[in-house]
């Protein structure tokens, strides 16, 4: 089967987005969006795991015989998440003390599971590890942008903690967008991050009709059908 | 049928030299990550005694000098505190504990009570809660030096009829909009010197157990 790898890649970041579309893995989308540092270590924690899960069950396609593949990868992600979980607490343990239950939450999130199953047992290595890849980051993306704009909205900065994700580089990267802000606690809370992530995804439906009305109708309705299919 | 015995054990293998493959993984992994893991876990301890008693106030491994104990008297819902123990050659200089106030607005508050040899606080410290930000939050130091207050204070320090929020009659101050949270740290820190002042010998001389 001939990967159309462009396809793979606008798929995973953009047309069916897990945060924003798809609309899985909410429960970490939503729990640790307060800053965009705390998204982007999520974010880059569940990137790594896509890759390496979509990349062993596309390893062991020919061993798993169908009736078993569901615990199969349950054990691949888990293994994973697990590795992941002690890398992080060897060498960002701040982090890890920060994004907490969450990591090992990972191995919940239904869009790695959904991967392994909808991709990765199909395709080949490499198909899929760009596959795990662009989902990957499209949940990443998702998770930035959250943060982003509840810190901004919340505290009125931008990248604080930093130093816990880059070390003693980080901490000049703090940006204080607007000054002597007084906060807006909602925007912390859990109410706003549903607030903010419905206003993301009206977003995103806005961006996707103004392109579908330049350019006409076929997009539009294939991007639908698209996002029904897509979800497990 | 195609659930033939054949099929059936060559899943049951597959699936357990995943099994294999990933508890291999794991344990590779668990070894080289183990002693760095633990560097840092000592790094966050040493940093959170360390602002309550100064490093060169003490000469032993502190974070590995710890006790741990349950008195539901003292401190209730089955908690189990550990209590670090800093000794200048030997000598008996301040614990620490790690108690939590359960009175709190929204479950748990966890404390770190630092009390010197002679019972007079060296510091109380915030490691988490969920009390309601902007109010209850006070308590952090971050946000107000309200847990500072309690710095020198001992049990006649204020005398026994102070040690409450103003509202109660009390020496401490109470947040606007919020008089829990701080009644349920007052309460708890109170609880954990009456505790040292009557099984201080006992915190100091027990030896060194952990909780799992």
């Amino acid at each position: 089967m001939q990967i159309d790898y462009q396809q793979v890649f606008s798929d995973g970041i953009w047309r069916q987005n897990t945060g924003l579309v798809v609309l899985l893995g909410l429960c970490p989308l939503l729990a640790v969006t307060n800053t965009v540092i705390n998204g982007l270590g999520l974010g880059l924690a569940t990137i790594l795991t896509l890759v390496f899960t979509n990349l062993t069950v596309s390893l062991t396609r020919g061993l798993v015989r169908p009736e078993i593949r569901i615990p199969a990868y349950v054990l691949i992600i888990a293994s994973v998440v697990t590795v992941i979980e002690l890398l992080m607490q060897a060498w960002l343990y701040d982090l890890y003390r920060v994004l907490g239950i969450f990591i090992p939450l990972i191995v919940t999130n239904c869009a790695i599971l959904g991967r392994a199953e909808a991709f990765a047992s199909r395709n080949a290595p490499l198909p899929s590890v760009a596959d795990g890849l662009a989902t990957g980051l499209g949940f990443c993306l998702a998770l930035v942008a959250l943060g982003a704009f509840r810190e901004v909205i919340g505290h009125g900065t931008l990248m604080s903690q930093a130093g816990l994700l880059f070390g003693d580089l980080g901490a000049s990267l703090q940006l204080s967008i607007i000054p002597d802000y007084p906060g807006f606690l909602l925007a912390m809370l859990p109410p706003g991050a549903f607030i903010s992530l419905g206003l993301l995804i009206a977003a995103k439906s806005w961006l996707d009709t103004h392109r579908a009305a330049a350019s006409p109708s076929a997009q539009q309705t294939k991007a639908n059908t698209d996002c029904q299919n897509g979800n497990p | 049928m195609s659930f033939t015995h054949k099929s059936v054990f060559r899943s049951a293998a597959s699936l357990a030299l995943i099994a294999i493959m990933g508890t291999t993984l794991l344990a590779g992994v668990n070894r080289l990550t183990k002693a760095r893991i633990a560097a840092q876990e000592k790094r966050v301890i040493l940093n959170q005694l360390g602002q309550l008693i100064s490093p060169d106030r003490y000469n032993n491994e502190l974070q590995l000098d710890l006790f741990t104990f349950q008195d539901d008297l003292y401190f209730p819902q089955g908690q189990t505190v550990v209590t670090y123990r800093a000794r200048l050659d030997d000598k008996a200089v301040a614990v620490v504990m790690k108690i939590a106030a359960v009175n709190g607005y929204n479950g748990k508050i966890n404390l770190l009570v630092g009390i010197n040899e002679d019972g007079t606080l060296c510091g109380v410290r915030v490691t988490s809660h969920k009390e309601t930000p902007g109010l209850g939050d006070a308590i952090e130091l971050e946000k107000d030096d309200w847990i500072l207050g309690f710095f020198g204070r001992s049990l006649d320090n204020p005398p026994p009829a102070g040690w409450a929020v103003k509202r109660d009659g009390g020496e401490f101050d109470q947040f606007t909009g919020a008089t829990i949270t701080p009644r349920a740290v007052v309460d708890a820190v109170r609880l954990a010197l009456e505790y040292f002042s009557a099984h201080k010998s006992f915190l100091f001389e027990s030896a060194v157990n952990h909780a799992d």
